[in-house]
């Protein structure tokens, strides 16, 4: 029987929720890495039992753990004792630096800063080789591992993409979202906030903006190449043309890989927000989770609502048996929804109040996995067989 | 060439990264700085790398703080030569998270 496990990484370590099929009753495994902020953890399609996760503190900066048993046991690869006084290790996990010389980027009050590695936002572990993975980071870039993460090297000509105007978003100047076409190994798309979405064709070698039809009424041209603050980008990997975006404020569209964007917010109570997800089986099927504004980080009216189109976004229908309707004040971050594969689709997010919570019917019905965790910042689900 | 051995004492969050107790001692040839104690832990312990210096320029960690004797060293050059009470063990080279309160 086909069984699910549910990374999710908060602000004080990481926690792995394991069910079968059912997904009623759930074992509860963590705190891993207690104490740390797990930004992020990933599985390898490829490989499930290997994981990666980024673990990182103000205190201490960025540590990359990778796991070989699902789970079990992590290591920091190339992190290891070495077998004798003054030998090198093999590798540097936790180094990221940038290429070349890297320059300035905008900061808040638009004077030149000067490029700064502060963390990894989010791991996207390559659907075919479990050795390669991409870590998007603060200050924003992409970086790529050919050896699981033990040694990082930088995609540059991202940032040659008018790096020096991006200015950070409110949470800081991350990238943090990375879809691999899983038909065309070449191209990725990738999110940053605030400097918009971007997309290679190459492998990375060469970039562009891809943010046309974007209106973002904040910055002093709504319609500009570069600037917007996107929050979040799905696709339904039949379709990989077809992309979804959680905009700043709007629900957006592409159906052309980037090259023109359309509202779909249509009947949202608001369009603010942070995650979206696609259906696991059904392409035109959305999920999002509607933030009153940008000023009052929590769900609408005190209720926490989950809303799905099922027409590919503009008709949205509220999702609420089991969700607190009252009373209710928490936020749902952008790397903290994700989707299970099984025959009807489960749907996961956690809060900022350190619920997670589960749909195991393509979101007709929630009921909380655990109530109590900390502030959860990531949430990824692994299909088993 | 002398040869010294110097016990070091690292935060929480070291101690589990690295699975280790409160404090260590580590050996090491040459004089007795600040950069030589960090470059034998970071050589004992590869996984502290990146946590206590930056990777690239060797500075301090900005939220880190160095002290020795009940004196805060954290803002002295990294080849000034430590206390002798460091020498001798009497004393530890403590690494602290700043801020801690709160």
């Amino acid at each position: 029987m086909s069984s699910v496990r549910v990374l999710v990484g908060t602000a004080k370590g990481a926690f792995i929720l394991t069910s079968d099929g059912k997904r009623e009753k759930w074992e509860i495994e963590g705190p891993l890495f207690a104490g740390w902020t797990i930004y992020h953890m990933k599985g390898s399609p490829v490989d499930p039992d290997r994981i990666y996760a980024s673990q990182c503190s103000d205190w201490f900066g960025q540590v990359l753990q990778r796991s070989s048993d699902g789970g079990k046991t992590w290591q920091q690869p190339g992190g290891e004792a070495v077998p004798e006084m003054g030998a090198m290790p093999t590798g540097a996990s936790n180094k990221f630096v940038y290429d070349g010389d890297a320059g300035t980027h905008m900061w808040f009050d638009g004077t030149p800063h000067p490029w700064e590695f502060k963390r990894v936002w989010h791991l996207e572990p390559s659907p075919t080789d479990s050795e390669i993975v991409y870590a998007g980071v603060e200050d924003a870039a992409i970086f790529r591992s050919d050896d699981g993460a033990m040694t990082w090297k930088e995609l540059p000509a991202l940032r040659s993409q008018r790096g020096s105007e991006w200015q950070p978003g409110a949470g800081g100047l991350g990238l943090h979202t990375i879809l691999l076409d899983p038909t065309n190994p070449l191209r990725i798309y990738v999110a940053i906030s605030a400097a918009g979405a971007f997309r290679t064709d190459d492998g990375g070698t060469t970039w562009k903006p891809i943010n046309r039809g974007l209106k973002s009424k904040y910055i002093p041209d709504p319609d500009a190449e570069i600037g917007h603050c996107v929050h979040r980008l799905a696709l339904h990997p039949s379709r990989p043309d077809v992309v979804f975006m959680q905009l700043h404020w709007n629900v957006m569209r592409t159906d052309n890989a980037g090259e023109l964007w359309t509202n779909i917010s249509g009947n949202l109570p608001t369009d603010f927000g942070f995650p979206i997800e696609v259906h696991a089986h059904e392409p035109e099927t959305i999920y999002v989770v509607p933030i009153k504004s940008d000023s009052e980080h929590f769900v609408h009216e005190g209720k926490l609502r989950v809303f799905r189109s099922r027409t590919g976004g503009t008709e949205w229908e509220a999702l609420t048996k089991g969700l607190p309707q009252r009373d209710c004040y928490v936020n749902i971050l952008r790397d903290a929804m994700a989707t299970d594969s099984l025959d009807r689709c489960g749907i996961y997010f956690g809060t900022t109040g350190g619920q997670v919570y589960v749909s195991p019917d393509d979101g007709d019905n929630w009921s909380v996995i655990v109530h109590d965790l900390p502030r959860v910042l990531s949430v990824e689900v692994q299909t088993l067989p | 060439m002398n040869r010294h051995a110097i016990r070091v004492v690292l935060p929480y969050h070291l101690q589990t990264l690295a699975k280790i107790g409160s404090e260590v001692v580590v050996e090491f040839d040459g004089p007795a700085t600040t950069e030589s104690v960090l470059d034998a832990v970071e050589s004992s312990y590869p996984m502290l790398r990146g946590t206590i210096r930056d990777y690239v320029t060797k500075k301090r960690r900005p939220l880190l703080r160095f002290f020795a004797c009940g004196k805060d060293i954290s803002h002295e050059q990294p080849d000034t030569l430590l206390p002798d009470a460091l020498l001798s063990r009497n004393e530890p080279f403590i690494i602290w998270g700043a801020v801690a309160g709160g």
